[in-house]
């Protein structure tokens, strides 16, 4: 079970790891694997926004929990990114309220911004197009979300703008 | 009482400049009720909350005074309260504001409700991509412990209350008691076997009550001003107020606050700018969130937004999203997305909703394509007969919901799409 980490194998930062202390701290000793998923949510941030099979055994390690249970987990919800994403994720929603105000407009002008459909990453690594069910901000649709921003109320001229001015 | 008037009780602070802090809070009145309450038993204060007739906000309409009657006073297990705010009903997104612009008021309704069961721990857990609000709850909560408005002498009254967030992963079943918890406990969130009910055996097997963001932080107005004035607003068997988000093609799409039993009709002419291009360009209106059956315009005139009038209408309050459709859109088209939406949130775990959602989804798709078949129509109500009811988890009836009540109130758009190969409106 213990192995030796390589240099380049993925491991929390000094600031991470006391972070983990804090989320330890919300779930009661004897159950401590609760707190696997925000431990997940960690590293993903950590390790440059997805969750590499060799950042998924270092959370086993980390959670002393077998690999196919962190697998299991991290391989069940949509947010854990198991493919590597662009350094800006970007995830529209087209679900019934975005549809009906006008989405369909919004994804063309992501496409023809980006030369990118969904699921796909630019080549140049800067940009991941998804697509995604409801975001629970429907009463300002249509909208979407890159990385940990919501941009509501959204034209198609205004989502040209919001990329453009990415830095 | 007069149902149009607007009237703000969870919704009070949030207009306020930097309402989500203590300060404001505070200022407004806020943690006045929990003292109140602490100096109560919880006895007279689940009585309280009884005699309101609030009823679980996040969908399923439980009366919550008497949810939380269900957990047993003794317990040799330690006993848990779960704040349900994994909103992802689509076109539900009151709990959103509720969570970034007033977190004290469902932090005070938590601590009152973990007095009335008896639970020394609670959680509010919140749905993965609500980052931004999550963070603005993590440090009303910090806030709170440094006041010793939690922890282990809550108050100074020698009572022991911790409150911590849980972020979700972005999956729609997790909103299920049961696969919240399971979720919470750091597993995959597939729904558990009913009974036993989370009341006898929850998280880590202790008796747990769930309640939604919105019902949590109505609760310290209850407290305040006491459970017959809370029932004195709305109508019978829907009292108190409720937040509808309104959304689609109105003018003014938003998060309303309003007594229940107001009309719907009313909600949308005067509280939502009325529908896009006029009430006469109305189509029909999806009640209560994507899983409740749309309603025809005829429906629409006369509906109240109340549990009792919907269900006559034959569709359901749910978690208060209220979709609006305009003639300008394909009910086929519309339906096909939401089936897509099933599809994709099935957990896995039972049969009928596996297999079944994704068939649905299929013959929708099918339809809406053109590539329609003669008893389409027909297998699809099949189909919904046999989810509905069949799954250890109401996704299943949430998926088929929607598809055959669309049926039943727009058949014939569907038979024009199987005839014609395209829809009747576009």
């Amino acid at each position: 079970m213990e192995q030796e980490l390589n240099d380049n194998a993925p491991r929390f930062s000094p600031e991470a790891l006391a972070r983990t202390e804090e989320i330890f701290k919300r779930y009661p000793p004897e159950h401590r694997e609760a707190a696997l998923m925000p431990i997940l949510h960690l590293a993903q941030r950590e390790f440059g926004g997805w969750l590499s099979p060799e950042a998924l055994d270092y959370v086993a390690r980390f959670m002393k929990l077998a690999p196919i249970r962190v697998h299991e987990v991290a391989s069940f919800y949509t947010m854990y990114n198991l493919k590597r994403v662009g350094r800006y994720h970007i995830q529209v929603c087209t679900n019934i309220s975005c549809w009906l105000c006008g989405s369909d407009a919004i994804v063309e002008a992501l496409r023809a911004r980006l030369g990118i459909g969904f699921g796909q990453t630019s080549a140049d690594g800067r940009f991941t197009l998804a697509e995604v069910e409801c975001l629970g901000a429907c009463v300002n649709a249509p909208m979407l979300q890159i990385n940990d921003d919501y941009h509501e109320n959204l034209t198609p001229e205004k989502v040209v703008g919001i990329i453009d001015q990415l830095p | 009482m007069n149902q149009s008037a607007p009237i703000q009780i969870v919704f009070r602070n949030i207009h306020k400049a930097d309402s989500h802090t203590l300060a404001v809070y505070l200022a407004g009145g806020g943690y006045k009720a929990v003292v109140r309450a602490l100096a109560r038993t919880p006895e007279e204060v689940i009585e309280e909350v009884k005699k309101s007739g609030i009823r679980g906000r996040g969908g399923a309409g439980f009366p919550a005074g008497i949810k939380w009657s269900f957990i047993p006073r003794v317990s040799h297990r330690p006993k848990y309260l779960v704040c349900n705010a994994d909103e992802g009903e689509p076109g539900t997104c009151k709990d959103r504001d509720i969570l970034r612009y007033d977190p004290h008021r469902l932090i005070e309704g938590m601590i009152i409700a973990g007095h009335a069961v008896g639970a020394e721990r609670g959680y509010i857990y919140i749905r993965g991509e609500f980052f931004h609000e999550s963070q603005r709850v993590e440090a009303a909560i910090r806030d709170a412990y440094a006041k010793g408005y939690l922890g282990e002498n809550i108050f100074g009254k020698g009572i022991r209350f911790d409150l911590a967030i849980h972020l979700g992963g972005g999956a729609y079943v997790c909103g299920e008691e049961t696969a919240l918890l399971e979720s919470l406990e750091g597993k995959k969130g597939q729904p558990r076997v009913k009974p036993p009910f989370p009341a006898n055996v929850g998280l880590w097997g202790g008796p747990t009550v769930i309640n939604n963001v919105e019902t949590l932080a109505s609760i310290p107005d209850i407290i305040e001003h006491g459970g017959a004035w809370y029932a004195s607003l709305g109508v019978e068997k829907s009292t108190g107020t409720k937040i509808f988000s309104v959304s689609g093609h109105v003018n003014r799409p938003g998060n309303h606050e309003v007594a229940m039993g107001i009309p719907l009709k009313t909600l949308l002419e005067t509280h939502a700018g009325g529908v896009r291009g006029g009430w006469d360009n109305l189509k029909g209106v999806i009640p209560g969130g994507s899983s409740s059956p749309i309603l025809t315009r005829a429906a629409c005139e006369t509906v109240t937004m109340d549990y009792d009038s919907i269900a006559k209408a034959g569709s359901m309050l749910g978690s208060g999203a209220v979709i609006v459709l305009d003639r300008s859109v394909c009910v086929v088209r519309a339906i096909a997305r939401l089936s897509r939406f099933y599809r994709h949130e099935s957990c896995g775990q039972c049969t009928p909703c596996r297999e079944g959602t994704g068939w649905l989804s299929q013959i929708m798709d099918r339809l809406e394509a053109g590539g329609g078949q003669r008893g389409d129509i027909e297998l699809l109500e099949e189909l919904c007969g046999n989810i509905s009811g069949k799954t250890i988890c109401a996704l299943g009836d949430a998926a088929a919901m929607p598809v055959a009540g669309a049926i039943r109130a727009f058949r014939e758009e569907f038979v024009h799409h199987v005839a014609h190969g395209r829809c009747m409106v576009e």
